[in-house]
């Protein structure tokens, strides 16, 4: 079973239109109101001085969040980089839902993640392609 | 002195007009997406990022589409629409040690943990014009090519070398937040936070030539790349509503860590020193160029003479901003006029009392 931070993590990476499909598939859905946005502004982004060091801020990036709470249950939050309102609204939606039944979060969003592992597997593979491989008589160091 | 005049508006109309019919230029050429631009300009759509210090892809292209291409332009409308955003949350600093790597590569170590990684690169390219690239209509590239990958760790190469005791390891943190050039005004000294901020938004050019200038005798500088890195970053907030940290997302940024000896001082002994860069995308000149200069401005805490303009962090801090750099050289354009005329009438009394008195000295030896 996925925990929170898991289906959060694929909520805010998943396009509008996958949310609708899991969204479609977890119907029906229970009446809920919108507590907070969807609202668009931004996150600092924070590098660290050499990588490791004291934290410095590099530079902002755009952020959606919204807030959904199903009545008389939980209240679901989503936060996600860009600018996407509807996929903010309904990944809020489906992060309450979840909260009230958290075993549906894993086979509902199996296909994000599929493809998120996919791409991510993807771009390893490239990378790996790219790796030289030295010919050489003896190792140097 | 500036001067509200009345009776521009129907020539600026026009202008304007004008403006946007270049911009769209021949009709019968088909209009540029901002998905083409997002796609197909990545570098200018990273370098609009970086320097507007705003991630968003969508409206850097938007910036670059409305700017005509002209990327300070368009970091300008892009930092005057942030400005219109509210900030909802600071997030953690990326690990960029953790980062999903597209390219690494060390100019100092040949074999390293993890490898060198070339990723899409135009290292090794020819530097000649492709004109098959103008032919238009054919058929996409095939996909890139791929391999088993290892997984294995991709350490630092700065960490192998401070392990050993050889490189100068960073100041931690601190809990306070890290000072805000966006928040407040620049102060000197600066800290190296600010600066890194300042250098993080900085015109690439600007940093660019000063960091050539190190290169080339003007502070002393020997670096080796230790490490270039292009990849994707996790972002990571701590919302409060929730209580504890989300992952939402990654962003792609380029990290550079640039070596350079130190022939220690006072206490400090002799060891390596890192410059470092890291910036919003792909931009791997921006970010060794960055480093460069970072290392060069830790000249006065490290005790080295404060000789060179890449070492003192007043100029370099004050005029790498390239939408502050543009607005103050381009408010040239504007209307001076009543300025002006005071210059002038000054200029004419100076000069009526110069030929009155070059004229004195003659009418007296008339006499």
């Amino acid at each position: 079973m996925l925990s929170r931070p898991e289906w959060i993590a694929a909520l805010a990476r998943a396009s509008a239109e996958e949310l609708a499909t899991a969204l479609a598939a977890a119907a029906p859905i229970p009446p809920h109101r919108r507590l907070r946005g969807p609202e668009v502004g931004l996150t600092m982004l924070r590098g660290r001085a050499g990588g490791d060091g004291a934290p410095f801020n590099l530079g902002e990036a755009t952020l959606t969040r919204c807030s959904v709470a199903l009545e008389g249950g939980p209240v679901g939050h989503a936060w996600r980089l860009g600018r996407d309102c509807a996929a903010a609204e309904a990944a809020a939606l489906l992060d309450a839902l979840f909260q009230a039944a958290p075993e549906r979060a894993g086979p509902l969003l199996a296909p994000i993640r599929a493809r998120l592992a996919a791409e991510a597997e993807r771009t390893a593979r490239r990378a790996a392609a790219t790796e030289v491989r030295f010919a050489t008589l003896a190792a140097m160091r | 002195m500036y001067v509200a005049v009345k009776g521009g508006e129907a020539a600026i109309e026009a202008a304007h007009a004008w403006l946007a019919a270049a911009r769209r230029g021949d009709p019968a050429v088909p209009e540029l997406g901002l998905a083409q631009i997002e796609q197909q300009l990545s570098l200018a759509v990273d370098r609009v990022m970086a320097e507007g210090s705003c991630h968003d892809r969508g409206l850097a292209a938007l910036a670059i589409k409305q700017a005509r291409g002209d990327l300070i332009e368009a970091a300008f409308l892009l930092r005057a629409y942030r400005t219109t955003l509210t900030r909802f949350a600071a997030a953690e600093p990326l690990e960029t040690g953790r980062m999903r790597v597209l390219r690494r590569i060390s100019a100092t170590y040949k074999d390293l943990p993890g490898g060198q990684v070339l990723g899409p690169t135009f290292d090794y390219t020819h530097r000649l014009l492709d004109f098959a690239l103008a032919a238009e209509g054919a058929p996409p590239p095939p996909p890139a090519p791929e391999a088993e990958a290892s997984g294995a760790p991709m350490p630092r190469v700065s960490e192998i070398l401070a392990e050993e005791g050889l490189m100068r390891r960073e100041a931690p943190g601190e809990a306070a937040p890290p000072p805000d050039l966006t928040r407040e005004p620049l102060r000197f000294p600066a800290p190296r936070a600010l600066r890194l901020q300042a250098l993080a938004r900085g015109d690439e050019g600007f940093l660019l030539g000063l960091g050539y200038s190190t290169q080339r005798g003007y502070g002393n500088a020997h670096p080796f790349v230790a490490e270039l890195r292009l990849g994707e970053a996790e972002v990571v907030l701590h919302p409060p509503e929730l209580g504890f940290p989300i992952s939402i997302g990654e962003v792609t940024v380029t990290e550079c860590q640039m070596v350079n000896q130190f022939a220690g001082a006072g206490d400090a002994p002799p060891q390596f020193t890192r410059g470092y860069g890291l910036a919003l995308g792909h931009c791997e000149r921006k970010a060794m160029a960055m480093a460069l200069v970072d290392r060069a401005l830790l000249a006065r805490e490290l005790g080295e003479e404060v000789a060179a303009p890449a070492q003192d962090e007043e100029f370099v801090l004050l005029h790498a901003d390239n939408v502050e750099a543009t607005g103050f050289v381009e408010h040239l354009k504007l209307p001076h006029h009543v300025d002006f005329q005071s210059e002038l009438e000054k200029l004419r009394s100076i000069r009526a009392r110069f030929e009155a008195e070059r004229a004195a000295p003659r009418a007296e030896a008339a006499e």
